[in-house]
C-alpha cells in the first residue's frame, strides 16, 4: 500500500523527522554503504509505513495503538555514568558468560570495553564502533541477510539503528564462555531501534544469551535487527529471554544464513511482554545444514505474543525442526506462524514443525499456523498442531493418587512445558529458566523487577503438598 | 537403461496422458453480447422472465462487485482475467417442450453418451434423477415424479424462480451474500441458472440427486448457482459432476453453492470436478472460482463435503461449514490431482459457533507435472462454542520433482474446551511400496496406480457408489492412460 503525506500515524512521521534531522550528521561517522542502506531503507518506508494486519503476515497482530502512542523515537547516545548493575541486576547462579549491556537502544560500558579483541581472535562489542575500527569485515556482512517478506520494521530499522551488538568468532575458534546480552529500557515513551550482527567463521562455536527486560513500567517499542552469519561446519546456540513489562512492545527480528554443515540451535522463553513479535528467518545456504528452533511462551493478562518462524530450504540435504508451546491464561492471545519453504531440487530435506498450546481461560485466544511451500519430491516434512485444554484422564490419575488439583495441574503444565525446557543445553542456564517456569505457573512471580533469571532459586525448590517420591 | 531412469519414464509416461473429455457440440446457442454491465444484467433478468426482487438483487450484486477487488492472496498465478471479453448468458435454443428422451437434441444426447452417462440409462438403471445443465439452462430433467411423491422438489433454478420464489427469496444469498467475495458478488449479479433442491420436514430422499454440468459454447462463462434446503428430519444426498470439451482460450467459471440444513437434517454433497484442465504445455483450461459454503442451522444438523478436483486449469474452491447449531458436525473430504500446468489451492473452513460441534478434515493432494496443489483450511472456535473438536489430516504426495505440494492451515481458537488437532504430511510415493509392489510381479505402472488409489481410497470411500467408480476412473485418466 502507497501512503502518502495526510496518512501517516504520528509514530510514522515523528521517525521520518527524526531521519531527516540526523541522517546528515550520521554520514559523518559511518561506512558510505550504511548511509546508502539508510536512504534506501527509508524510501521504502516511506511507501509502507509500519505493517498493518491486512498483511498476511500481520493478521494477527495489531499494533495500531502503538503507531498512535506519542512515543519518541530515541537516537541519543547514552553516556555511561554509573556501572549497569546499579541500574540493572543480572547474575544468574552458576552461569558463567561475558556480558554485553545495551541501554536505551546503545551499548552501554566504560570506553574501554566498548569494543574488545581476545587473544584468539574473537571481536566483541559495539557494532557502531566496529563498522569503524574493522570497516571491511562490518561492510561484507551488513545488511546482507534476507528476510522473509521486508516489512516497515525492517526498513525503520535499516533507517534510524545506530548502534547494537558486533561479535565475530574466527575461523576454528570455539567461544568457551557464553555471551550475554542485556537489553534494557528506563526510560519513559521510546521508541528504539538496535541492530546486531554476528559472524562466525568455519567450525567455529557461539553461545549467546539476549536478554530483553524493561526496568520500570513506561511504555515504548523496541525494534531490533540481527544478522547472523554462519559459515561452514560453525554452530551457534541462541537462546533469547523475554521478560518485559506489560506496556513495552518488542518486534525482534532475526535473520540467520547458514553454510554447509552448520548447526542453529534457536531457544525463545517468553514469560512476560505487554506486546511481543519474534520473527526467526532460518536461510539454509549450505548442504548439510541442521537447525532445531525452539519456543515457550507463558503468558497472560492482554499480552500478545506473535511467533514467526520462517524456515527456507534453499538446498539439498538439510534438515530442520520447529516446536513452539505456548500456554494462555487469562485474556492472552498467542499467534505462531510457521513456514517451510523448500525450493525446486532441494531433496533429500527433512523438516518438521509443531506446535501445542494449552488454553487455561475462558477469554484466551490462539492463531496457528503451521504452514509448508514444497516444490521437490524426495522430501520429508510435516506439520502438526493442536489445541487443547490439560488432559482430564491425566489430571484424574494424579488426584485418584492424592495429589492435590492445584498441583496436579502444575505438573502437568510444568510436563508440557518441559519438551521445550529439556532442549536448554547450558545446565545452569536450564535449571534457572526450569525454576522461573515453575514459579511463573503457580503464578509467583509476573514479572521480576530485576533480570528475571536473578530471581531464580534453584537452590530452594518449590515445595509440593504431598510427597513426591512416594508417586 | 537403468532402474532409476525407467522409473522415471514411465513416472512420466503415467504423468502425462491427455484430456480425454475433448470435444464439441455444435448446438446453436442463444448469447448476450460480450462483456458486463447493467445492461447485460437486466437483459440475462429479462431473458429468464425473472420477478423485480431478483433483478434488484444482481444489481446490488453487480454495484457492489465494481466496488471490489480481486483477491490474490491464492497461491495462483493466472494472466489478469478480462471481464468484459466474456459472454454472460448462452443457452441453447428453446425447441418445443419434450416428452421423451426421442426429443432431446440427438447431439446433446451423443455428448452424455461419450461421458458415459446416458439419460436411458441412468433412467432405468442406478435410480438417478439427473438435470442436465447444457450451457447454463436446463434441458432435461428427470424422475420429477417419484420426487413429486415425496413433497421434493428439485428443480432448475430459473424454474424454481418461478414456481416457488418464496423459498428462493428466503434462502437466496442466505449463506453465501453477495458481499462474500469478489467471485461470489460476480456471480450473484450475473448467474444464470442452476439446481434448486428443498426437502421438506422429515423426508429422507429415496435417490441421489445428479446435476452434469457442461461448459460448451466457446468464451461462455458458466455461472452457476445451487441451493439445497433440507428441512427438520430431512435427508439428501446430491451429487454434482462436471466435464468441458476441450478449448484454447481460457473460460471462467464462478459458482455459488448454498446448502442449508435445520435440526436434525442431513446433507450430503459430493463433487466430482473434472473440468478441462488445459494441454500438455498449459496452455488453455477451465479458471475455477467456486464459493460453497454449508449452514448446519438446526441442531444436530450435519453438512457433508467430498470432493475429487481432477480437472481446470486453476482452481479456487473452500466448501466449507458453518456450525451454528449445537451437536451439529460438518466434514470435508477432498482429493485434488493436479498435473501438468494445472494449480489447485483448495481446502475448506470450519466455523465452530455452536456447542459440542464436531468437524472433520481429511485432505489428500497429488501433484504431478509442473503443477502446483495446495490446502488452504480454516478452523474457527467461536468463543461460545464449548467442546468443539476438530480433527484435520493433510497429506501430500508427490509425482515427479517439478511440481509444488502446499499446506497453509489456519486455526483460531476462542475456546478453552476446544481441542483442534492439525496434521499433515508431504512426501513422495514411497519407494518401500513400490518396491513390494514390484517384488510380487505387479509393473511399475500399476503399482503406481495402486498406489495412488490406495493412498485416496479414505475420500473414495465417502463417495456414493456410482460416483466412486466414475471417480477411480477420473484419477486414473489425470495421471496417465491405464494406472488402476
Amino acid at each position: 500500500m502507497n501512503k502518502t503525506k495526510q496518512n501517516y500515524f504520528p509514530l510514522e512521521e515523528a521517525l521520518i523527522k527524526e531521519f531527516g534531522k540526523k541522517a546528515a550528521v550520521w554520514t559523518e561517522d559511518e561506512l558510505p554503504g550504511i548511509s546508502q542502506l539508510r536512504h534506501q531503507a527509508l524510501a521504502a518506508f516511506k511507501k509502507t509505513g509500519f505493517p498493518h494486519n491486512k498483511l498476511e503476515k500481520w493478521r494477527s497482530t495489531d499494533m495500531e495503538p502503538v503507531y498512535q502512542e506519542p512515543l519518541t523515537v530515541h537516537t541519543e547516545e547514552t553516556t555511561y555514568d554509573k556501572k549497569i548493575d546499579e541500574i540493572f541486576q543480572c547474575d544468574v547462579h552458576g552461569f558463567q558468560a561475558r556480558v554485553l549491556s545495551m541501554l536505551n537502544g546503545s551499548f552501554y560500558g566504560p570506553e574501554e570495553s566498548a569494543l574488545t579483541v581476545s587473544a584468539d581472535g574473537v571481536i566483541a562489542g559495539s557494532l557502531r564502533k566496529a563498522q569503524q575500527k574493522y570497516p571491511e569485515l562490518v561492510g561484507q556482512y551488513y545488511g546482507k541477510a534476507k528476510t522473509a517478506v521486508p516489512d516497515g520494521f525492517k526498513s525503520a530499522n535499516t533507517a534510524m539503528a545506530r548502534d547494537g551488538i558486533f561479535i565475530y568468532v574466527p575461523d576454528n575458534v570455539e567461544v568457551k564462555d557464553s555471551f550475554q546480552l542485556i537489553k534494557i529500557l528506563n526510560k519513559k515513551g521510546l521508541m528504539v531501534h538496535t541492530r546486531n550482527l554476528m559472524v562466525l567463521g568455519k567450525n567455529a562455536k557461539l553461545t549467546f544469551l539476549h536478554c530483553d527486560d524493561s526496568v520500570n513500567h513506561h511504555e515504548g517499542l523496541i525494534n531490533t535487527y540481527t544478522e547472523v552469519f554462519l559459515d561452514e561446519n560453525s554452530e551457534l546456540e541462541l537462546y533469547k529471554l523475554q521478560n518485559l513489562n506489560d506496556e513495552t512492545a518488542l518486534v525482534n527480528q532475526t535473520v540467520v544464513h547458514q553454510s554447509a554443515y552448520s548447526r542453529l540451535k534457536v531457544n525463545v522463553m517468553t514469560l512476560n511482554g505487554g506486546l511481543i513479535r519474534n520473527e526467526i528467518v532460518d536461510q539454509m545456504d549450505g548442504e548439510g545444514a541442521w537447525s532445531d528452533i525452539n519456543g515457550l511462551f507463558l503468558i497472560d493478562k492482554e499480552q500478545h505474543v506473535d511467533n514467526q518462524v520462517y524456515v527456507y530450504h534453499n538446498v539439498p540435504n538439510c534438515e530442520s525442526n520447529q516446536l513452539f508451546k505456548g500456554v494462555l491464561d487469562e485474556q492472552s492471545l498467542g499467534v505462531f506462524n510457521g513456514f517451510v519453504y523448500v525450493a525446486p531440487d532441494a531433496q533429500k530435506t527433512n523438516a518438521f514443525q509443531q506446535s501445542s498450546n494449552i488454553l487455561m481461560s475462558r477469554d484466551a485466544h490462539i492463531d496457528t499456523m503451521p504452514q509448508l511451500e514444497i516444490y521437490a519430491d524426495d522430501v520429508k516434512c510435516s506439520h502438526g498442531a493442536t489445541v487443547g485444554q490439560l488432559d482430564k484422564e491425566a489430571l484424574f490419575y494424579l488426584m485418584q493418587r492424592g495429589i492435590p488439583f492445584n498441583d496436579a495441574r502444575m505438573l502437568l503444565m510444568y510436563a508440557f512445558a518441559d519438551e521445550v525446557l529439556g532442549k536448554i543445553a547450558i545446565e545452569p542456564l536450564r535449571v534457572n529458566i526450569e525454576d522461573m517456569v515453575k514459579r511463573r505457573l503457580r503464578g509467583e512471580l509476573s514479572i521480576c523487577d530485576r533480570c528475571v533469571l536473578h530471581c531464580s532459586h534453584p537452590d530452594k525448590p518449590i515445595e509440593f503438598d504431598i510427597d513426591l517420591s512416594k508417586i | 537403461m537403468t532402474d532409476e531412469s525407467k522409473e522415471k519414464d514411465v513416472l512420466q509416461e503415467v504423468t502425462s496422458g491427455e484430456y480425454k473429455y475433448g470435444f464439441f457440440t455444435d448446438i446453436e446457442a442463444d448469447q448476450a453480447p460480450k462483456g458486463l454491465s447493467e445492461d447485460i444484467i437486466r437483459f440475462i433478468s429479462a431473458k429468464k422472465e425473472e420477478p423485480e426482487w431478483l433483478l434488484e438483487f444482481r444489481l446490488k450484486a453487480y454495484r457492489h462487485w465494481l466496488t471490489i477487488e480481486e483477491p490474490d492472496w491464492a497461491l495462483l498465478k493466472h494472466p489478469p482475467i478480462d471481464y468484459q471479453d466474456i459472454i454472460y448468458y448462452s443457452a441453447p435454443k428453446k425447441k418445443k417442450e419434450l416428452s421423451s428422451l426421442d426429443e432431446v437434441d440427438p447431439e446433446l444426447l451423443d455428448t452424455f453418451n461419450k461421458l458415459g452417462i446416458s439419460l436411458e440409462e441412468q433412467k432405468h438403471l442406478a435410480g438417478v434423477a439427473v438435470d442436465a445443465v447444457v450451457d447454463s439452462v436446463s434441458v432435461k430433467t428427470t424422475f420429477q415424479e417419484t420426487l413429486k411423491k415425496h413433497d421434493i422438489i428439485f428443480s432448475s433454478f430459473s424454474e424454481a424462480v418461478q414456481e416457488h420464489p418464496d423459498l428462493v427469496k428466503k434462502y437466496l444469498g442466505s449463506v453465501v451474500p453477495y458481499t462474500d467475495n469478489y467471485f461470489a458478488a460476480l456471480n450473484s449479479a450475473v448467474f444464470t441458472d442452476g439446481s434448486f433442491c428443498f426437502i421438506p420436514k422429515g423426508v429422507r430422499c429415496p435417490i441421489e440427486l445428479s446435476t452434469y454440468f457442461r461448459i460448451n459454447a466457446a468464451n461462455t462463462g458458466q455461472f452457476e448457482r445451487t441451493l439445497i434446503v433440507a428441512e427438520e428430519g430431512g435427508y439428501v444426498s446430491y451429487l454434482e459432476g462436471c466435464t468441458a470439451p476441450m478449448r484454447d482460450e481460457n473460460q471462467l467459471h464462478a459458482a455459488i453453492v448454498e446448502l442449508i440444513a435445520l435440526d436434525n437434517a442431513e446433507i450430503k454433497y459430493s463433487t466430482v470436478q473434472n473440468w478441462y484442465p488445459g494441454d500438455k504445455n498449459g496452455k488453455g483450461g477451465i479458471y475455477n472460482f467456486v464459493t460453497k459454503r454449508g449452514l448446519c442451522k438446526g441442531n444436530s444438523s450435519k453438512i457433508s463435503w467430498t470432493q475429487v478436483e481432477t480437472g481446470s486449469a486453476i482452481t479456487w474452491k473452500y466448501p466449507s461449514c458453518i456450525l451454528l447449531g449445537d451437536n451439529s458436525v460438518g466434514e470435508f473430504y477432498s482429493v485434488a490431482v493436479t498435473n501438468n500446468f494445472q494449480q489447485a489451492d483448495t481446502g475448506t473452513k470450519m466455523m465452530h459457533l455452536g456447542k459440542n460441534t464436531k468437524s472433520t478434515i481429511i485432505s489428500k493432494g497429488i501433484s504431478a507435472g509442473h503443477s502446483n496443489n495446495s490446502y488452504r483450511g480454516m478452523v474457527r472456535v467461536g468463543k461460545r462454542a464449548e467442546n468443539a473438536r476438530n480433527f484435520s489430516q493433510c497429506d501430500s504426495l508427490l509425482l515427479g520433482d517439478k511440481c509444488g505440494a502446499h499446506t497453509f492451515p489456519y486455526i483460531k481458537t476462542n475456546n478453552p474446551t476446544a481441542i483442534v488437532e492439525h496434521e499433515a504430511t508431504t512426501s513422495k510415493i514411497s519407494e518401500d511400496q513400490l518396491f513390494y509392489c514390484q517384488q510380487r510381479g505387479i509393473d511399475m505402472e500399476k503399482s503406481i496406480g495402486l498406489i495412488v488409489n490406495g493412498y485416496a481410497k479414505e475420500v473414495l470411500n465417502k463417495l456414493p457408489m456410482e460416483f466412486a467408480v466414475e471417480a477411480q476412473k477420473l484419477l486414473a485418466i489425470t495421471l496417465e492412460g491405464s494406472v488402476g
